[in-house]
C-alpha cells in the first residue's frame, strides 16, 4: 500500500481493480468520498478510510447507500469532485436520489462506482445487470476491462462530469474489480478544497413544470455526450489484421480479455469492437464497424442488451448480418475464455471442444462461521428453543450461513433489511410464528423502518438483532453503532436498544451471544408473544476480537 | 491448439484462511520483476469465511484474460487434499498440468474423499501428480502450518514446475512479506530445496 503513494510517476506497479480506481480518483483529485461496504467493491472504501484523512480527503462509511448518494449529492451540488461506491444492489437502494440528479445534474464532476457479480461468487441475491439503470436514468455508463482501464476510465468519467455536468457511472464486475494486473502511475494531484452552495433554484429543484423541461435538457446532453463517445479512443477497434473481414465481435468489460484469448486459442484474427461506453452507445461506430461484415459474434456477460442494441442498428445499415450473443453464449453465470472460444468456433465452423459448460465439483467445502463465532452459538440456540414449525427469516451478513449446513434455519432470504418486512407481511398473512435475525449494521442500513413498521401495522415477529459490533462480513467497517467514523474520529455511538426502546417495542431484551442459558431463555418467552419483540443478541465479531482492533464494545446488559 | 503458446497458467486454491493471497502475491510480483505481464482472480467477502477458495494467475509476455483456460493450467497448487479435485477442471495431459497438493484436510460437513480417492482420480487427468504432507511438515519442522503454500511454492521453484527464478523468488518474499513473518516465510522456502520427498506419492 505505501507503494500506491510513494511509487514515482510511470511506475509500472501490479493493482488490484477497486486499488487503480481509487488510484484513478486520487489523480483526479477528488475531495469527497462515500459508500456503504458491499462485495466486490469493499476495498475502495477500505482504503480510503485509512489514506483519507492523511489526503485531506472526506470520507465517510455512510449508513446505507442511499444516503452515500445523498451526501454525494449535496457535495457535488456544493462543487466538489465526489466519488460514490457501492455494489450492484446498493445502487438499487440509491436509484430514489440517483434519477433526479440525472436531472438536475451535478456542479462538481461525480463519479458512481457499481460493482456487479455475475455468477454470484459473494452476493446470492440476483445477477444484477448495472447496464439496465443506463436506460433508467440517462446517466453514462463506462465498462473498463482491467487495473489499467479503472484507473484511465475513472479519470476520464471525471472530465465527462465536468464537461457535461452529469453523474458517470463506472461499471465493473468481480472479475474486473478484484483482478490484479500492472498498471502506469499518473500524477497525484491534492485538490484540498471546502466547497460552497450557491443557491440555484432553477438548477437543483426538481419540480413540475421545471422538471419537464430538466428532461428535455437532459436528453439534448444526452445527446451531446453521444457525440462525445463516437469520438472516444475508449471505443477502439483491436486486432483488425485482415482488411475487409466478413467477420468480427463486438464485446466490452472483462468479456473483452475473453475474446482476444479465444482469438489466440483459435488462431483467428477478426477486428475486436471493444467498447468502453455502454452509454450513451457509440452508434455511428458500430454501424460502421458492422456494415460490411456478414457475422458478428456479441461477446457480452448476463442480459443481452448489447445484442439487442445491435440488432436495432443492423436493421439500417445491414439488414442482412447474421448476429449471434446469446444463441452461443450463456445468459446465466459469468463468461469464461473457453465459452467464447466456443461460441466463436460455432460461428466460425472450426472445430473447438469444449465439453461440459458448467464446473461441477464433486463435493465442496462450504463457507462456514469463524471458528470462536459467535452466530454458532446463536444459530444453535435458535434451533434449540424455537416452537415446532417456526419459520426463520434471513438477513444479508455473516449470518447468511445459517442457510448452509449443518445450520438450516432460514426459509426466506432477500435483500439487505428485509427480513423484518418480509416477517411482517408473513406474519399478517397467516398468524404463523417468526424468528427473523438481522445484523447491527444491516438493522442500522434499512432495518428501523421496518421495525417501525411492524409496531404501526401490529405483527408479532421475534426480531433477534445480532449485534457483533462491527460490519463483519464486508471487512469489519464501523457503522452508527460504534462511535468512530470511517476516518477514524471519534463520534455518538448509537445504541441499538434506544432505538428499539424508541420505535414502541415493549418486549426487549439483551443478551450476549455466548450465553447460551439466557438467549435460549429469552427466545422460548418471547415465542409465545403475540406482537413484536426484539433480542439483542450482543457479542463482538470472534475476528475482530482476535485482531485487537480497537472498538468499544457496548457491555451486554440484562 | 495454438501453438505460440508462451503464456504460464497458475490455479491455487484451498480453504480461506490459509495464505492464498499472499501467495499469490509473491508469484505475480516475481513475474513482473522478471519483465512478464501479469494478471490474478481472484474472490473476496462470503467465500472467505472457511469456505473454498481458487484463485487463478496468469504470466507471459501479453496476458488478456484474468482466468486460466479448461483444461490449461501448467500448475495447479492445492492447499487442501479434497479441494484438488475441485480444480481438476483446469488440468490436463495434454497441457502437462503439474499437481502440488498438500496432504491436509479440513472437514466438509458433507461428503468427503479420501487421499488415496482423490490421487485415484487425478491422475486420470495428469501424469504429475504430487501430494506431500506441506502443513505436517511445517508444523514439524518450523512450528507453523500457514506457511504451507510458500513451502509447495519452494517445491515448485526447485523442481523446476514454475518458470521462476529462485532468486527473484526470494526477493520478493523479502519485499512483500512483513519482517515478523519474514524468517519464517523464507525458512518454509527454503526447506522446500532440500526436503527429501520421502512421503512423496509420483505417478
Amino acid at each position: 500500500m505505501e507503494e500506491f503513494f510513494s511509487a514515482p510517476l510511470g511506475k509500472k506497479i501490479l493493482l488490484l481493480g477497486n486499488e487503480a480506481l481509487v488510484r484513478g480518483a486520487l489523480e483526479s483529485g477528488v475531495n469527497f468520498v462515500s459508500t456503504y461496504p458491499g462485495t466486490p467493491a469493499s476495498e475502495i472504501g477500505n482504503i480510503f478510510s485509512r489514506i483519507a484523512k492523511n489526503n485531506n480527503i472526506y470520507f465517510e462509511f455512510s449508513t446505507n447507500e442511499k444516503i452515500a448518494m445523498e451526501a454525494g449529492i449535496g457535495a457535488s451540488f456544493s462543487g466538489l469532485k465526489v466519488l460514490v461506491a457501492m455494489k450492484n444492489f446498493g445502487l438499487n437502494v440509491a436509484l430514489d436520489p440517483l434519477l433526479p440528479l440525472a436531472y438536475t445534474g451535478t456542479k462538481g464532476p461525480m463519479v458512481i462506482v457499481t460493482a456487479d457479480d455475475p455468477n454470484c461468487w459473494s452476493s446470492a441475491q440476483t445477477e444484477e445487470n448495472t447496464r439496465g439503470i443506463a436506460y433508467l436514468s440517462h446517466i453514462p455508463v463506462l465498462e473498463p476491462s482491467d487495473p489499467q482501464e479503472c484507473k484511465d476510465f475513472i479519470k476520464l468519467a471525471y472530465d465527462i462530469s465536468e464537461r457535461f455536468n452529469t453523474p458517470v457511472i463506472i461499471r465493473t464486475t468481480t472479475r474486473v474489480a478484484h483482478q490484479t494486473s500492472p498498471v502506469i502511475l499518473g500524477n497525484l494531484i491534492k485538490n484540498q478544497k471546502t466547497g460552497e452552495f450557491v443557491k440555484d433554484m432553477r438548477r437543483f429543484v426538481t419540480m413540475p413544470p421545471r422538471v419537464l423541461e430538466m428532461k428535455k435538457e437532459l436528453l439534448e446532453k444526452i445527446k451531446k455526450i453521444g457525440q462525445f463517445a463516437e469520438k472516444s479512443k475508449i471505443n477502439q477497434i483491436f486486432s483488425n489484421k485482415k482488411k475487409n473481414a466478413k467477420v468480427g465481435i463486438i464485446t466490452s468489460g472483462v468479456s473483452f480479455l475473453h475474446s482476444m484469448e479465444s482469438l489466440q486459442e483459435l488462431n483467428a484474427e477478426l477486428p475486436v469492437l471493444k467498447l468502453g461506453f455502454f452509454y450513451p452507445l457509440p452508434e455511428e461506430a458500430i454501424k460502421k464497424f458492422i456494415k460490411n461484415l456478414k457475422k458478428v459474434l456479441i461477446v457480452e456477460e448476463l442480459e443481452p442488451f448489447l445484442e439487442k442494441e445491435v440488432e436495432r442498428l443492423a436493421k439500417n445499415v445491414n439488414p442482412k448480418l447474421q448476429i449471434f450473443g446469446k444463441k452461443y453464449l450463456p445468459e446465466i453465470g459469468e463468461l469464461r475464455p473457453e465459452y467464447v472460444s466456443n461460441a466463436l468456433a460455432k460461428m466460425l465452423g472450426k472445430k473447438y471442444a469444449l465439453g461440459s459448460m458448467y464446473v461441477i465439483p464433486s463435493f465442496k467445502h462450504l463457507a462456514r462461521f469463524c471458528p470462536g463465532c459467535p452466530y454458532w452459538s446463536v444459530f444453535g440456540t435458535i434451533k434449540k428453543a424455537a416452537p415446532e414449525n417456526t419459520i426463520f427469516g434471513g438477513d444479508i451478513g455473516c449470518y447468511m450461513l445459517a442457510g448452509l449446513p449443518p445450520h438450516m434455519t432460514q426459509d426466506y432470504l432477500s435483500c439487505m433489511g428485509s427480513s423484518i418486512g418480509i416477517a411482517h407481511g408473513i406474519s399478517k398473512a397467516t398468524g404463523q410464528k417468526i424468528i427473523t435475525v438481522i445484523g447491527d449494521s444491516t438493522f442500522f442500513h434499512s432495518g428501523i423502518p421496518s421495525l417501525v413498521n411492524a409496531i404501526f401495522n401490529k405483527s408479532a415477529p421475534l426480531i433477534i438483532i445480532l449485534d457483533n459490533q462491527t460490519t463483519a462480513m464486508t471487512g469489519h467497517q464501523p457503522h452508527p453503532g460504534i462511535g468512530k467514523t470511517g476516518m477514524g474520529e471519534e463520534t455518538a455511538q448509537l445504541k441499538i436498544e434506544d432505538i428499539v426502546q424508541a420505535c414502541g417495542v415493549k418486549n426487549l431484551k439483551i443478551v450476549d451471544s455466548m450465553n447460551v442459558t439466557d438467549l435460549e431463555a429469552a427466545i422460548k418467552e418471547y415465542s409465545a408473544k403475540d406482537e413484536v419483540s426484539v433480542i439483542i443478541a450482543r457479542h463482538i465479531c470472534a475476528l475482530l476480537a482476535s485482531r485487537q482492533i480497537p472498538s468499544k464494545p457496548a457491555a451486554a446488559k440484562q | 491448439m495454438n501453438k505460440n503458446k508462451k503464456d504460464f497458467n497458475i490455479i491455487v486454491n484451498g480453504v480461506g484462511g490459509q495464505g492464498l493471497i499472499t501467495l499469490l502475491k509473491v508469484i505475480s510480483e516475481a513475474a513482473m520483476k522478471e519483465g512478464l505481464d501479469v494478471k490474478t482472480s481472484e474472490l473476496h467477502g462470503l467465500a472467505q469465511r472457511g469456505g473454498a477458495v481458487e484463485a487463478h494467475l496468469r504470466f507471459g509476455p501479453k496476458i488478456y484474460s484474468p482466468l486460466v483456460e479448461k483444461g490449461k493450467a501448467d500448475l495447479i497448487i492445492s492447499l487442501e487434499t479434497q479441494e484438488a479435485l475441485v480444480v481438476s477442471y483446469y488440468a490436463s495431459k495434454n497441457s502437462n498440468t503439474v499437481y502440488l497438493v498438500n496432504q491436509f484436510r479440513t472437514p466438509t460437513l458433507s461428503e468427503t474423499i479420501s487421499d488415496e480417492d482423490v490421487l485415484k482420480r487425478l491422475k486420470k487427468i495428469s501424469s504429475n501428480v504430487i501430494i506431500i504432507p506441506a502443513s505436517d511438515v511445517c508444523q514439524k519442522e518450523l512450528g507453523n502450518s500457514v506457511v504451507a503454500g510458500v513451502f509447495l511454492l519452494g517445491m515448485a521453484a526447485a523442481h523446476n514446475f514454475i518458470p521462476l527464478d529462485m532468486n527473484t523468488l526470494i526477493n520478493v518474499i523479502k519485499e512483500v512479506i512483513p519482517e515478523k513473518y519474514l524468517e519464517l516465510n523464507l525458512n518454509a522456502f527454503n526447506l522446500a530445496k532440500t526436503y527429501k520427498p520421502a512421503a512423496v506419492v509420483n505417478s
